[in-house]
């Protein structure tokens, strides 16, 4: 069987060689098209992939609604908490882990007086954040609740951080002096940047560069430090004039995170969300029915609209593109196999039954498969570096060619020509014998 | 000449595969095709679309301070900054700003025209900036007065946005006044009511997304320094041909004056072309995909109709033998080929038709874009029919040579 197989290969590249235009025809219009949805694919996989698989259904955003239905959109409580909403999920501490956050962008004075400073950007938020989206260590580890509670001036640097500034040593203990106050670090990260950065996408930061600092929320909210992030006042004009009433005002600018293991978890903290909106009825501030949300990672994205448009249109137009590749496939093929109709007359009157002719041709038409399915991964490969050019650069450079996708080039290849040669097969297959015999 | 359209039908009722394949073929790359051409139309008319600056001659200074200060100190390093700027050779004009068009963030707030209005009557961009900030940006006044510099005063980021008078675009006016008559009228800011004192022709919006769509083009201008511990922008305006020395000399002037500053080297001081061409990417980017897309496209099609017609002209060398030597000319046999492609494409340019316009339809539910315009679908359906032809001559011109003789030899 296997050398029949091997016979078939044979008798394909042999007959792939003797037409060589139409093959090579073939083997371009596969080559292109399954290069075009690669490369598509590629970006649309990068955007479109789960930040943090082993606990995307286990970490929720929360919302409440703080704007009321005549100013919020389509009905949807904003995407991130005023001070006094998030202040109030800390207090109850309902969840397993829970954490506050907004971006910073902190000056960096080095020590070295002849380095000038520069900035890092990073996030205010509470200890929970780093077991909560196991950020792995390199050295040290996060703060804990103490350091929440105690509002203390502590730092976690990213180990970029910690290579530019002392050369990647361990350098937990030592100070750090953002803004001309005096941190101390308490750890080192590893290079981590989950993409989409499913955390911050109320900012905007879904694909930016990877943050560098992390300071305690509460000691960030005594210093007066400001969000480097988006602030979105809504329009119903229930701003303070100064920092302490924005604190106290209806500004929602703070992303909420939750860890909750069970479903009992999440329904009671659904319950709690309501609670609290009602009771917030009850004081007076809502005059509104709880209007609540509490999403995890997949619907957060998906409510973010974390894949840009461009990657879904293009992946679909590539998908398209391929399969008009195939279509052109099909026809080459029917034109390749029809043409020996006499050769195939001349096998069947010898003895080859249907299936023989079954085996050769699809066997002909994986050999055409393969050869367009390297040649569509080298147009990948030049496709990565034109990426660049058509998506964003943050977006661009997170496509890239691994083991998985070269797999897949080849087996797309390959089972497209396979399922395209199908019908040519077919049609080859009932030509008669004695007529082929006849004519001749 | 008169070429028969009943033998070719009959003919091609033999090869309905071939024939049902390239009709296909045509019709799915019409219907792509179209519907990128729209979409590359689409892209270049948003990017192309005015900010209403003097764009070669201007460049913007992301300046962030070191250390937190309070507003008042911050304010006064501000105006220092400005004079060092406005003092450089090769400068013209530099006025602090929150933003500038094609930043891709800023401030936008509701406009009322009463202040017990629940709804907005229209959103806004909303620039800070000094009596210098239309000299700076080159846009045009058209109605009322500049700011005096008397009238400029600072403000925190956190506070109440409350100014006197304003500035507003005429795109702005024309939404809250369409009688014309702007100027001297009182609208309602957030943080209370103000006073139009002038109307600039045009000044885009500081983003070109899709959130920013709503109130592209209206911009209120206010006369005020925003005064961030962080920092903030300072749009520059450079002599005409002096940009590149004034983008030199900016950064180091401000430095020997006050080093405790962080100016990025990556995007820190960047001319009006890179920001342009920043905000543009994904528009650029999506044109030159489907460029290439229809490109590729169009010829893997062509490729395609001259494999399966070189096939048929292969397979019917006898037939055309027959005709050549019943008295058939080349012209004959040439026009037969072509008008049998025709024929077909017709057939693929309908189903095409149809398709381009589902695949818009699509487009349009799923990413809110535009219906597609007939004159694309033309376009596409005239491309189609002249590359059947094209890709049909070479095969036909070869059917055409085949001798009379052909007729007497078997198979």
């Amino acid at each position: 069987m296997s050398g029949m197989f091997v016979h078939n290969l044979r008798l394909g590249t042999n007959s792939l060689r003797r037409n060589p235009l139409l093959t090579a025809l073939m083997i371009m219009s596969i080559g292109f098209g399954v290069a075009a949805s690669m490369v598509t694919y590629a970006v649309f996989r990068a955007v479109s992939g789960d930040p943090i698989p082993q606990k995307s259904a286990q970490l929720f955003a929360p919302q409440i609604d703080n704007r009321g239905p005549q100013y919020n959109r389509e009905g949807e409580p904003p995407d991130a908490l005023n001070y006094t909403d998030a202040m109030a999920l800390m207090r109850a501490h309902k969840a397993t882990r829970q954490t506050l956050l907004f971006q910073v962008g902190l000056s960096v004075t080095p020590d070295d007086a002849h380095r000038m400073p520069f900035k890092a950007l990073g996030y205010a938020t509470y200890g929970d954040f780093f077991p909560m989206f196991d950020v792995p260590f390199q050295y040290g580890d996060g703060w804990g609740a103490e350091q929440d509670q105690g509002r203390e001036p502590v730092v976690v640097i990213s180990r970029a951080l910690n290579q530019k500034l002392f050369g990647g040593e361990n350098s937990v203990g030592r100070r750090l002096m953002l803004e001309d106050r005096q941190y101390r670090i308490v750890g080192v990260t590893e290079n981590w940047d989950p993409k989409p950065r499913f955390f911050d996408m109320f900012s905007g930061n879904a694909y930016a560069d990877p943050p560098q600092v992390y300071i305690p929320f509460t000691y960030a909210i005594d210093q007066r430090i400001d969000t480097y992030g988006n602030n979105n006042c809504g329009s119903d004009g229930k701003r303070g004039n100064d920092f302490d009433s924005w604190l106290r005002g209806e500004c929602v600018w703070i992303s909420p995170w939750v860890e909750l293991n069970t479903a009992d978890q999440v329904q009671a903290f659904r319950q709690f969300l309501d609670g609290y909106a009602e009771e917030q009825r009850k004081a007076g501030r809502f005059n509104w029915a709880p209007n609540n949300r509490l999403r995890d990672v997949h619907a957060w994205l998906d409510h973010e609209h974390a894949v840009p448009p461009e990657s879904r249109i293009s992946l679909s137009l590539a998908l398209g593109f391929l399969l008009i590749c195939l279509v052109n496939t099909i026809g080459l093929l029917l034109a390749k196999f029809m043409r020996r109709a006499p050769e195939i007359g001349v096998r069947r009157a010898l003895g080859a039954s249907r299936a023989d002719i079954y085996r050769q041709f699809l066997a002909e038409a994986a050999m055409v498969g393969l050869a367009g399915g390297v040649l569509g991964l080298v147009l990948t490969g030049a496709g990565m570096f034109g990426v660049g050019l058509v998506f964003e650069p943050q977006i661009a450079r997170l496509a890239h060619l691994d083991i998985s996708l070269v797999a897949l080039t080849l087996l797309l290849a390959i089972a497209a020509t396979v399922l395209a040669a199908f019908y040519p097969t077919w049609r080859a297959a009932q030509v008669q014998p004695a007529w082929q015999l006849k004519s001749n | 000449m008169t070429v028969q359209i009943k033998p070719i039908l009959s003919a091609l009722r033999r090869h309905k595969a071939g024939t049902f394949l390239i009709a296909m073929q045509i019709a799915l790359t019409l219907a792509i095709v179209c519907n990128a051409l729209f979409i590359i139309q689409q892209r270049l008319a948003h990017l192309s679309e005015p900010t209403g600056l003097d764009e070669p001659n201007i460049f913007v200074v992301q300046n962030e301070w070191v250390g937190q200060a309070t507003a008042e100190q911050v304010d006064a390093k501000m105006r220092e900054d400005i004079s060092v700027l406005r003092a450089l050779p090769g400068v013209q004009d530099a006025t602090p700003s929150n933003s500038y068009p094609l930043r891709g963030g800023g401030w936008d707030d509701g406009i009322k025209l009463k202040p017990e209005q629940l709804q907005d009557t229209s959103g806004a961009a909303i620039y800070f900036g000094d009596d210098h900030f239309i000299d700076t940006l080159g846009i045009k006044l058209v109605a009322g007065r500049n700011f005096r510099s008397e009238e400029i005063t600072s403000m925190n980021v956190r506070d109440r946005l409350s100014p006197p008078v304003v500035i507003v675009t005429k795109a702005l006016a024309n939404k809250l006044f369409p009688s014309g008559d702007a100027v001297g009228k009182t609208i309602y800011l957030v943080g209370g009511p103000t006073t139009i004192i002038g109307v600039v022709e045009l000044l885009q919006s500081q983003s070109v997304d899709r959130w920013a769509a709503g109130f592209a083009y209206r911009s209120v201008i206010v006369p005020k320094r925003l005064a961030i511990s962080l920092g903030g922008w300072y749009i520059v305006r450079a002599r005409p041909g002096q940009l590149d020395a004034a983008m030199r000399a900016a950064p180091k002037a401000l430095f020997e004056h006050n080093p405790r500053r962080v100016i990025n080297d990556e995007d820190g001081i960047l001319s009006f072309s890179q920001v342009r061409s920043r905000a543009y990417e994904r528009d650029r980017g999506m044109a030159i995909l489907m460029g290439v897309i229809c490109v590729v496209l169009l010829a893997i099609t062509a490729a395609g109709i001259v494999g399966l017609t070189s096939f048929w002209v292969g397979q019917r060398r006898k037939q055309i033998g027959v005709r050549r030597a019943l008295g058939a000319t080349r012209q004959d046999i040439l026009h037969y080929f072509m008008t049998e492609n025709f024929l077909i494409s017709c057939g693929g340019v309908v189903v095409g038709t149809l398709l381009a316009v589902a695949i818009n339809l699509w487009l349009v539910t799923r990413f809110e874009m535009h219906r597609l315009s007939l004159v694309y679908v033309l376009a596409g359906v005239v491309i189609l029919l002249l590359l059947g032809q094209g890709a049909v001559l070479a095969p036909a011109m070869r059917a055409s040579r085949v001798p009379p003789v052909e007729a007497t030899r078997s198979v």
